[in-house]
């Protein structure tokens, strides 16, 4: 059994809560007693239903502070797969409850409402998923059964996104005509569109093919920690601790420690204490050495033949996080995976307009949910690689020193030295 | 494993991956974390996670517990060994203490449940050994309010989860800077499931107490649930003392969590019974989560787990 997660997006209107409820309901992963609350809580209890939505309710404080917090994540398992879903609200912080909630997800579900169609929210739930490069998109066209299941329909809103999803490189798209109310296509195959020989929502998240979703040709691993007990028994163990970003590690490789650029050889791999040959994407492993370097938390171990970019200043996409405005010129930690150094972000090319691609001219600073290209100058170097490349070490945070927030999501496009 | 040829992992191996993960960065990112253990199944496993993160050498952080002396004794003495075998410092605080050092009234009732009291001797400990990092095992599909908590949960001085000013967290990286009288609460099966939970502690052959497993025991009948007789259980005129063939599908206090009746007494039959249940952990075994709808949102808001 594998495990596969993947983000929602859509807003309420178009059924994201109910689909989601849906998929927990009649795939019998909601309880009795989480049932009876619902039915306490639904008010329209007209025809003895339930209503889904409210499975997926805010908190208290969310209503009383009128906040939506940006992702609350969902558990549901069948016999096949187990799932989590990254539930990310549409209102306003879109683009950050997006982005935080897409970082993690392998799959996009893509809500459209039938009756409106490809609309400027599609696009840009879109664009987000090309930005972050999700590898699969599932374009879910809902409320079916308030266009008559309409075959016709359903081809023409097909046809529409195919362009969008043209424009933006999104390869693997694929489409099922839903009714998340009904139940129709979630679970179970819909009586009422015959004509749709796909498989259902449900099936296709079963089936989807995630082996090819984590790169194991290049090697990348980034040290968290030394373990070094230094007991009498265990008096010379030195192991440098990570996860395995991607790629395979193999005893007696010869590798670099970056950004050092010191050449070592791997003379022992261990797996939770446990002796292995060899180990790979995403497992947590340590590593062992034959020679004696002085490596340290965030620095890099690679194939010697598999080099990434080692460099202090890249060009790169941000995205903004904090209500605080973006300040050009402060100083900002940057933390790649394990790596923490200080960064300064200058020459902000243009902000991305998300709706349409569009590049603009940035007036008055870089606010909340904007995405900006910049260069970004940091006082050691990184060893990353280009988000479209390796998206798993093309990836870093800004976090503000004096707030200690999280305020920018980047990612990396090119060296510039 | 997976075999050398086929290089994927199942769900298990990639929920440990994670969990492995979580817990190295904890101890690369805080100078004094603790892993706060209840003696339940839950914090077994966070305990058998850390040993793995930190393999071959010692867990680099206390086991505490924070004990509201209403623990049951099977849990308390798995605890003793367990902190033993692997070699842990185990740091008990008691409620009873706080109770009397802070002059706290005692809850009163039949089920007087000193659940919520746990907070002060928590925050208490914290200051006393100016924790940074507590380590907790809460997992996201308990209730709602920790659905939508992160894994590196920052709160103030008073302990407490403000949800508008959470920070974002994005792939797997983890922001632990805090200000100075801050901590973070960090839950390294934030993504498990219950069930998840239990077929690793089987793949893994981890040991649990024995109330976990079918017993004969005391109870009475609470509202259509088993709670077992013990010195801290006001008895009433009309209660019925009974014995059943019950088992515990979580391991809290003794007056608010409820026995299962059930004849499951390996760890098959009890993964078996919990497959085809149709009631939530919560549901089915905590009594005092049944007090408000939003009972967790508010105790986690004011500095509990």
């Amino acid at each position: 059994m594998d495990l596969l997660r993947f983000i929602t997006a859509g807003s309420v209107d178009d059924g994201k809560s109910t689909l989601i409820g849906r998929l927990l309901y009649d795939s019998k992963n909601i309880l009795i007693d989480q049932l009876e609350a619902l039915e306490k809580q639904t008010k329209n209890k007209a025809a003895g239903e339930i209503d889904l939505a409210l499975l997926t309710d805010g908190l208290r404080a969310e209503r009383e502070q009128g906040i939506t917090i940006d992702v609350a994540y969902r558990y549901f398992s069948t016999p096949k797969r187990k799932f989590i879903i990254a539930d990310a609200p549409g209102h306003v912080q879109y683009t950050r409850n997006m982005i935080t909630g897409a970082s993690n997800s392998n799959l996009i579900i893509i809500l459209i409402d039938a009756r409106q169609g490809v609309v400027e929210q599609t696009r840009r739930h879109s664009i987000i998923a090309s930005l972050l490069k999700i590898p699969h998109v599932v374009v879910a066209i809902n409320k079916m059964d308030l266009v008559e299941y309409d075959q016709q329909r359903y081809n023409d809103i097909v046809i529409d996104y195919a362009t969008v999803a043209k424009q933006l490189g999104l390869e693997e798209v694929t489409y099922v005509p839903i009714s998340a109310l009904n139940g129709g296509n979630i679970v179970d195959r819909s009586t009422h569109m015959n004509w749709y020989e796909g498989p259902s929502l449900l099936e296709f998240l079963e089936e989807v093919p995630l082996q090819n979703d984590i790169n194991l040709s290049t090697a990348r691993f980034q040290v968290q920690l030394v373990i070094r007990p230094q007991t009498a028994d265990l008096h010379d163990y030195r192991g440098y601790a990570g996860k395995v970003i991607s790629g395979v590690y193999k005893k007696g490789d010869q590798v670099t420690i970056l950004p050092q650029q010191l050449p070592a050889t791997i003379s022992k791999l261990e797996i939770a204490g446990k002796e292995v040959e060899e180990v790979f994407a995403p497992q947590s492993a340590v590593i062992h050495l034959n020679e004696d370097i002085d490596i340290s938390r965030g620095d890099s171990i690679v194939l010697s033949h598999q080099q990434p970019n080692v460099s202090n200043e890249l060009e790169v996409l941000l995205c903004w996080l904090d209500e605080k405005p973006l300040q050009p010129g402060n100083k900002y930690l940057l933390q790649h995976n394990s790596r923490l150094v200080r960064a300064m972000v200058r020459n902000l090319a243009y902000k991305l307009d998300v709706n349409s691609l569009e590049e603009q001219a940035i007036e008055g600073g870089v606010k909340l949910n904007e995405v900006v290209k910049a260069t970004i100058k940091t006082a050691s170097p990184l060893v990353f690689d280009a988000y479209d490349q390796l998206p798993l070490n093309g990836t870093a945070i800004l976090i503000d020193e004096t707030s200690n927030s999280t305020v920018a999501a980047v990612l990396f496009k090119q060296s510039l030295s | 494993m997976s075999s050398v040829n086929n290089r994927q992992l199942d769900y298990l191996e990639q929920l440990e991956a994670e969990s492995i993960h979580i817990f190295r960065e904890i101890a690369a990112q805080f100078e004094r974390p603790a892993l706060l253990f209840s003696g339940g199944k839950d914090s077994i496993t966070l305990v058998h996670l850390a040993r793995k993160a930190f393999a071959p050498g010692k867990i680099p952080f206390p086991l505490v517990h924070i004990d509201t002396g209403h623990n049951f004794p099977e849990a308390l003495e798995f605890r003793d060994a367990l902190a033993k075998e692997v070699n842990a410092e185990l740091v008990v605080r008691l409620v009873g203490d706080t109770i009397k050092q802070r002059n706290l009234t005692e809850p009163k009732g039949k089920f007087a449940s000193r659940n919520w009291l746990q907070t002060y001797t928590l925050l208490d400990t914290i200051e006393e050994f100016q924790f940074d990092a507590c380590i907790g095992g809460a997992r996201r599909d308990e209730e709602k309010a920790r659905a939508k908590e992160r894994i590196f949960s920052v709160r103030d001085e008073f302990g407490q989860w403000n949800p508008k000013l959470q920070r974002p967290e994005l792939w797997s990286t983890f922001n632990g800077r805090i200000h100075k009288g801050e901590n973070v609460r960090v839950f390294p099966i934030s993504n498990w499931t219950e069930l998840d939970i239990w077929n690793y502690i089987k793949k893994e052959k981890i040991a649990l107490p024995s109330i976990y497993f079918a017993h004969d025991r005391k109870v009475i009948d609470h509202e259509g649930q088993w709670v077992a007789l013990s010195e801290f259980v006001q008895l009433e005129p009309n209660d019925k003392i009974e014995t059943k063939r019950v088992r515990y599908r979580t391991v809290g206090d003794m007056t608010c969590t409820a026995a299962v009746e059930s004849k499951a007494a390996t760890l098959e039959e009890v993964i078996e019974e919990i497959t085809a249940t149709r009631i939530s952990e919560r549901g089915e075994t905590r009594i005092d989560d049944k007090v408000t709808e939003a009972a967790m949102e508010d105790r986690k808001k004011n500095g509990y787990f």
